[in-house]
C-alpha cells in the first residue's frame, strides 16, 4: 500500500508547479484575464509542446497514455495558479468524452488536435432549466436524410466563444428528463446555424450562450450510439469530478497556507495575529478539511484503479466516493474561502489581494456539475435504503 | 498510488478475522455486557486471556518480553478486523500505557516483576495522573512524594481513575521536587493498590454506570525499588508514551461498525410509516457522518502506509484524534436520536421487550459516556494547540 505519486508523476506535477511559480504570477494572470480571448494561446501552445495536453489520451493517438491520477497530480498544481487556459474543458471534459467514445474516425481526427494545441473544446450540456441534471435535455437532434438537425439553446458552456468544436447534448428521442434518448454530437462551431453569446465569469474565466438553429450534422458525428449518450458522460464523470476537485485542494492548500503566513506577519495589540487562539483553532479546522479533502481525492483515485482493473466488480464503491467527495470540496471549500478572507480581515475582500481570487474560482467549482447538497443527494440515494 | 495488500498479508487477515468469528463468542459478549461490575471484569479477564493464550495480547510489544513481532501492516489489519468485528480493545492502561513505559525505562527487576503478570492479566492496573486542579494542565499536579529511608511518603489525590476499583497496581505521576520548573520535578511512581492509606471513591457518570474513582493517599508509603528510572525524570517518559500513543485514536473500524448498526435501525424504526433511513432529513444527517468517515479512513491510511514505510507519521495524525471522536460522538448522538422518546427512559429492572423498545438505553449510555471522549486523552482544544504549534508553526 502506497499512496506517494509515481516518479513519472512527480515530474510533471512538478513541472507544472514550476511553471506557475515562474512564469503565471497574480499580476499575469490579471492581464491574460482582461484579454479579449480571456486566456493565453501562448501558454497554451507552451502547453502543448511540454506535452501537458497529451497526458489522458491513448498512445495510438499519439497520446502520454495517462491515467485520471495523472491529472489529478497536474490540476492539484494547475489549481495553485488558478490558472485560466482551459484545460478542464478541452482536456479533461471534451477530451474525456471523446476517447470513452467508440467513434474511431472522430478519435483520429480530433484527438491529435488536442494535443497539438490547434483543437480547443467544450461540452454543451447545460439549458435553462436543467440545473444539475445532465439529463434534462429538451435540445432536439431530428433525423433527416443527411443526418441529424441540432435545434436548441445551451448555457453556460465553458470556454464556449473560443472553442472550435464542442460536443453537444441533444434529444433524439425520449421526453425530457429520460436518460436513454440523449444523444453526444462533435459539431464544429463553424456549421452553419450555431450563435453564440460570450461573457466573462467571476473565476476570470469565460462562458457562453449557446444557439443551435437547425445545425446539420452528419451521423458521424454521433460519439457513439444514438440514444445512449449518457453512458459516456457517467463513465466520465467520475474523472471529471476528481480533476476538478484535484484543482480544488490545490486552491484550498494554497489559502491554507497564505492565511497561515499571513497571521505570522500581522500585528495588533502589539504581536502577531497567529497568537490568538480564537484564530489557531480556525486554521486548525481549515488545514483538517484540507487533509480530510485530499484523503477522499486519494480514495477516489484507489476506487478509479480498482474499476480499470476489475470492471466486473461495478463501480458502485467509485460512484459513492466521488459523490461523497465532490460534496467534501463543497463543504470544506466554503468554510477554507471563508476563514480566509475572515483572518486577513478588511484587506481580504480587496479585488487587489489574491485571496478573493482564489475563493471566486473555488465557488465556481463548487456549482460546476453539481453542487454539495446535489452530490450528497446522489450519496444517500446510493447509501441508503430500506428495501 | 496502490490500495492492496500483499497476499501474505491477506491470508493473516483471513486468520484474524477466522479467530475473532470462533473465539469471540456469546459467552464473551454477554459477560461484557453485564452491568455488574465483577461479571464484566471476570468477562474482560477471560477474554484478554484467550489472547494471551494465542499470544496475541500484546502487538505494541518487542518480541522480546511478549509481542507478537508482527510488522506495521499485520497491527493494522489486527486493529482493524478487530473494530470491525466488534471486538473491544483490551483495557489499555496496563498492557498499552504502563507496559511501554516499564520495558522502555524500567531496570530488570521490575521488568521481570510486572510485564508477565500484565501479559497474564493476572494484575489490573490503572493510571494516575489526572488531579482536581490538573486536568488539561497536567504538570501542574501536586500529588507529592517525599523520599524518606528507602521509602517514598505519597501524599493526594488522583481523579478520573478508570477502573480503580478493580485495579491491583496504580502508576503515578507524583511530584518529587517543587523549586523547579513545573515538569521538571515529576516522578513516575508504581504503586500496590492495597498499600495502607491509598482508598478509592466512585465518581458516579452521566451515564449511570460506575468506571471513574478517585483515588486518595493519605501517608502511603511506597518502596524506592517502585520508582521508574531516575527521581523528577517522569514527565519525559510519560510524554514518550503520549507520542506513541496519539496515532490509535481514529477508532475507524470501531465507527464503521457503529454506523452500520446505526443503518440497521434507521430501516426498521418507523416514523409515520416510513422507515427512518429513508427520511431525506436523515440521510443527510447520516451521509455528513459517513462522508467523513470514509475520509478518515483513507487519513489513516495514509499515516499508516508512511509509517509502514519506515517513515514517521506526518502531519495528518494529529487529526486522527480529534475527527474520530467528533465521528463517535455524532454517531451516537444519532443514535439517541433514532431512539426518540425512549432514549429518556431509565428502565431499571425492566427487559429491553418490556420496554418496547431495543437499543435506546444502551443509545442513552453511549451518547452520555461518549461526551468524555472528546476531553480524555488531551482534550480536543489541546489538540487543536499541538497542531497550531507543531503543523502550522503558530
Amino acid at each position: 500500500m502506497n499512496f506517494e505519486f509515481s516518479e513519472e508523476q512527480v515530474m510533471i506535477k512538478d513541472s507544472v508547479a514550476r511553471f506557475v511559480r515562474d512564469e503565471y504570477d497574480f499580476d499575469t494572470r490579471h492581464k491574460i484575464i482582461q484579454s479579449e480571448e480571456g486566456f493565453s494561446r501562448d501558454f497554451w501552445a507552451m502547453f502543448a509542446e511540454l506535452g501537458w495536453l497529451s497526458v489522458p489520451f491513448a498512445e495510438e493517438y499519439g497520446g502520454f497514455g495517462g491515467s485520471v491520477e495523472d491529472i489529478v497530480a497536474m490540476m492539484e498544481e494547475l489549481g495553485k495558479g488558478i490558472v485560466v487556459e482551459p484545460y478542464v474543458s478541452t482536456v479533461v471534459i471534451f477530451g474525456g468524452l471523446l476517447s470513452a467514445s467508440s467513434n474511431e474516425a472522430l478519435k483520429s481526427a480530433y484527438i491529435p488536435k488536442i494535443i497539438e494545441g490547434s483543437c480547443l473544446g467544450s461540452f454543451a450540456f447545460l439549458e435553462r432549466q436543467s440545473r444539475f441534471e445532465l439529463s434534462d435535455i429538451a435540445t432536439t437532434a431530428t433525423q433527416n436524410a443527411e443526418g441529424y438537425a441540432i435545434s436548441g439553446e445551451k448555457t453556460v458552456v465553458f470556454n464556449g466563444a473560443t472553442a472550435d468544436s464542442l460536443i453537444v447534448a441533444a434529444r433524439t428521442s425520449g421526453g425530457q428528463f429520460d436518460r436513454e434518448g440523449v444523444s453526444l454530437f462533435l459539431v464544429d462551431v463553424t456549421a452553419a446555424g450555431i450563435s453564440a453569446n460570450s461573457y466573462k465569469t467571476m473565476d476570470g474565466q469565460t462562458a457562453a450562450t449557446i444557439n443551435f438553429n437547425d445545425v446539420q450534422v452528419s451521423a458521424s458525428q454521433l460519439l457513439g450510439e444514438a440514444g445512449q449518450g449518457m453512458d459516456i458522460v457517467d463513465q466520465v464523470m467520475p474523472e471529471i469530478l476528481m480533476a476538478l476537485s484535484a484543482e480544488a485542494l490545490g486552491i484550498m492548500t494554497t489559502l491554507n497556507s497564505i492565511t497561515v503566513d499571513y497571521s505570522k506577519t500581522r500585528q495588533q495589540f502589539g504581536t502577531p495575529i497567529s497568537s490568538f487562539q480564537a484564530l489557531q483553532h480556525r486554521m486548525v479546522d481549515t488545514f483538517m478539511g484540507c487533509e480530510q479533502t485530499k484523503s477522499l481525492l486519494y480514495r477516489g483515485l484507489c476506487d478509479a484503479s480498482e474499476v480499470a482493473a476489475n470492471p466486473a466488480s461495478g463501480s458502485l464503491e467509485l460512484q459513492k466516493s466521488v459523490h461523497a467527495l465532490k460534496a467534501t470540496v463543497a463543504k470544506y471549500g466554503k468554510l477554507i474561502g471563508e476563514e480566509a478572507i475572515q483572518i486577513h480581515g478588511g484587506i481580504g475582500i480587496t479585488d487587489e489581494l489574491n485571496i478573493g481570487h482564489y475563493v471566486k474560482r473555488l465557488m465556481t467549482i463548487n456549482v460546476t456539475f453539481g453542487n454539495g447538497d446535489f452530490h450528497q443527494k446522489k450519496f444517500n440515494q446510493l447509501s441508503y435504503s430500506s428495501r | 498510488m496502490d490500495i492492496n495488500f500483499s497476499a501474505q498479508d491477506l491470508e493473516f487477515r483471513d486468520e484474524v478475522r477466522a479467530f475473532f468469528a470462533s473465539e469471540y463468542d456469546a459467552n464473551v459478549v454477554q459477560g461484557l455486557a453485564s452491568s455488574d461490575g465483577l461479571v464484566y471484569k471476570q468477562a474482560i479477564v477471560n477474554w484478554q486471556k484467550k489472547l494471551h493464550a494465542k499470544g496475541w495480547i500484546a502487538p505494541g510489544w518487542p518480541k522480546e518480553y511478549g509481542g507478537t513481532g508482527w510488522s506495521v501492516t499485520q497491527k493494522f489489519i489486527y486493529e482493524t478486523e478487530r473494530g470491525a468485528a466488534g471486538v473491544p480493545d483490551v483495557v489499555p492502561f496496563g498492557l498499552k500505557m504502563v507496559a511501554p513505559v516499564i520495558y522502555t525505562f524500567g531496570n530488570e527487576q521490575q521488568k521481570a516483576k510486572f510485564l508477565p503478570r500484565i501479559l497474564s492479566s493476572e494484575d489490573w492496573w490503572c493510571q494516575g495522573y489526572s488531579e482536581p486542579g490538573a486536568g488539561s494542565d497536567l504538570a501542574a499536579l501536586s500529588t507529592s512524594a517525599e523520599y524518606a529511608g528507602d521509602n517514598y511518603i505519597v501524599n493526594g489525590r488522583k481523579i478520573w481513575t478508570t477502573y480503580a476499583q478493580f485495579s491491583d497496581w496504580i502508576f503515578c505521576l507524583v511530584r518529587t521536587s517543587k523549586d523547579v520548573r513545573k515538569q521538571q520535578g515529576i516522578s513516575f511512581l508504581l504503586i500496590d493498590m492495597n498499600t495502607p492509606g491509598v482508598s478509592v471513591k466512585p465518581i458516579p457518570t452521566i451515564d449511570g454506570k460506575h468506571s471513574l474513582n478517585e483515588v486518595l493517599f493519605e501517608d502511603a508509603l511506597v518502596p524506592r525499588e517502585n520508582l521508574i528510572g531516575e527521581q523528577d525524570k517522569g514527565w519525559t517518559y510519560a510524554k514518550a508514551l503520549l507520542a506513541h500513543e496519539r496515532t490509535g485514536m481514529a477508532e475507524v473500524a470501531d465507527s464503521k461498525r457503529m454506523l452500520s448498526n446505526l443503518k440497521q435501525r434507521a430501516a426498521a424504526e418507523v416514523n409515520g410509516g416510513q422507515p427512518m433511513i429513508d427520511d431525506p432529513v436523515f440521510q443527510m444527517r447520516l451521509s455528513d457522518i459517513e462522508m467523513e468517515l470514509m475520509a478518515l479512513e483513507y487519513t489513516e491510511l495514509r499515516v499508516f502506509a508512511s509509517m509502514a514505510a519506515g517513515g514517521m507519521p506526518g502531519p495528518e495524525s494529529s487529526l486522527l484524534k480529534i475527527k474520530g471522536t467528533e465521528i463517535s460522538q455524532s454517531i451516537h448522538e444519532l443514535q439517541l436520536q433514532l431512539a426518540a422518546y425512549y432514549g429518556g427512559a431509565l428502565q431499571g429492572d425492566l427487559s429491553n421487550q418490556q420496554l418496547g423498545h431495543e437499543f435506546a438505553s444502551e443509545a442513552r449510555k453511549s451518547y452520555m459516556y461518549g461526551r468524555a471522549a472528546t476531553i480524555y486523552g488531551g482534550s480536543n482544544e489541546v489538540q487543536r494547540n499541538v497542531i497550531a504549534k507543531a503543523v502550522l508553526g503558530l
